[in-house]
């Protein structure tokens, strides 16, 4: 009996063993970040913001200036509310002591510069594919916008979503950090809007079906769903639901948020235009076009109408 | 018996009748589509894939401004919901800032009709009317479901 509880004991130590370590934050291993650190071009950098949208969530609510990056604004979700932190320059409050590797690694790692996991609603899961090089401009940029003083409030999650550390095992089922393949059959033109769409614009993140851990469900990639924030229905992106509209038509609607039917778009897309129609049009032209090339899915089954 | 079921027919479809010109929900619901049918052809030229033309982008501009004195009155309380609708409760809720808002967007196209008479006009005038339609539709119109 006795010998029996030991065999408990051990291995339940030994599960809290093996699930602590593989729940450990691993930061990138950057060869060059030094070399990385001032090397990045604000100009460059202020495509990869616009792109990225890093304005519709950290842009402080309840003003018109979408630079200034003071954070507050809550993301509802099942798992609890996320309230995006402040990015600006500010060194105590905002980022403005970070070091390139760090912005690096809370993009590609989602780990922070004190080596906790970030929550997942900061798409790092898109931000992954994101070149260093890319990064380094992103940082050079984000330097060059204002300090806004004022941390934003801590997250609010139940438990158990509210132990970060259980994020290490959530990354290890749901978080790969590959990076874009090149692909010889398509142009250069088709290459960018991937790498824009795919490593910054995260368009798949809203337009997609998430499945009970929060992690999009393949099979309905750009397909759809149920809008986590708002309760509305996201609308699908493939060619299964936009087969008429044209490439010009996504880019036109990216820059003026005006539909081919004639329509505008409306609540959380229409910030997305904001940041999107900041681009140059060639990079526009470059995301419609690869959305254009998205395969046709059918959208998850809408919840039957009352 | 003949007599009764053709007295009842003719009932049925009075009644309909009736309903479909009673029906502010299905009323407002095709007023919406004509603008939306409009403002794309506009749409078109906007995006360079149709040369500008003057009569397409009045044609529009007209049909935004009667839709505006005509939409007002198709909200009355007693069309707040079924028929599959996406207005907001809130219409009711803030009647006078929701009728201010048509007011608004048909002042707004009918200045836009009388300034734009050329391509450069047009490219300058048009677009700020149709911010009209996203204010409100976001304050008033239910996201899609």
């Amino acid at each position: 009996m006795a010998g029996r509880a030991l065999i408990i004991i051990t291995l339940a130590a030994c599960a809290g063993v093996a699930g602590w370590t593989l729940s450990a934050p691993r930061p990138v291993a950057l060869a060059d970040a030094a070399g990385l650190e001032g090397a990045g071009d604000a100009q460059r950098g202020k495509v990869f913001f616009d792109a990225g949208g890093c304005a519709s969530c950290h842009a402080t609510p309840g003003q018109d200036e979408r630079l200034k990056l003071g954070g507050g604004l809550e993301l509802k979700s099942p798992f609890g509310s996320f309230i995006a932190p402040n990015i600006s320059s500010h060194r105590e409050d905002g980022i403005g002591a970070w070091k390139v590797a760090d912005l690096v690694n809370a993009m590609q790692a989602g780990v922070s510069p004190a080596g906790q996991h970030y929550y997942p609603a900061f798409p790092y899961t898109t931000y992954a594919k994101a070149r260093p090089a890319d990064i380094a401009d992103l940082m050079a940029y984000l330097r060059s916008l204002p300090a806004v003083a004022g941390k934003a409030q801590d997250h609010k999650l139940g438990f158990p979503f509210n132990v970060r550390r259980g994020l290490g095992l959530w990354k290890l089922v749901n978080f790969k950090q590959d990076a874009l393949h090149h692909d010889p059959a398509q142009g250069a033109d088709w290459s960018r809007g991937r790498y824009l769409t795919e490593a910054f614009a995260h368009c798949a993140e809203c337009h997609s079906t998430r499945d009970a851990l929060g992690a999009i469900d393949p099979t309905y990639r750009y397909a759809g769903g149920v809008d986590m924030d708002g309760g509305g229905w996201v609308p699908n992106i493939t060619q299964a639901a936009i087969a008429d509209w044209s490439a010009k038509d996504i880019a036109w609607m990216l820059k003026s948020g005006d539909t081919p039917e004639g329509d505008v778009v409306g609540g959380s897309m229409k910030s997305v235009v904001k940041n999107m129609a900041q681009l140059p049009d060639a990079d526009r032209d470059a995301i419609a076009l690869y959305i254009k090339s998205l395969p046709a899915r059918a959208g998850p089954p809408k919840p039957q109408k009352k | 018996m003949i007599r009764i079921i053709l007295t009842m027919g003719v009932l049925v479809a009075g009644v309909t009748t009736v309903m479909g010109q009673a029906d502010p929900i299905a009323a407002r619901k095709n007023t919406m589509k004509d603008v939306a049918k409009a403002n794309a052809e506009v749409g078109k030229i906007m995006k360079g894939e149709a040369p500008f033309k003057l009569e397409t982008v009045q044609a529009a501009l007209k049909v935004m401004a009667d839709s505006a004195k005509t939409m007002p009155d198709l909200y009355p309380d007693t069309a707040k919901t079924g028929g599959e609708t996406r207005a907001l409760p809130k219409i009711w809720e803030a009647k006078a800032d929701f009728t201010a808002q048509w007011a608004k967007f048909g002042k707004d196209a009918t200045e836009a009709a009388a300034k734009i008479t050329d391509e450069a006009s047009f490219k300058a005038s048009y677009g700020a009317v149709l911010r009209n339609c996203d204010a409100c539709h976001d304050a008033y119109r239910a996201p899609k479901t």
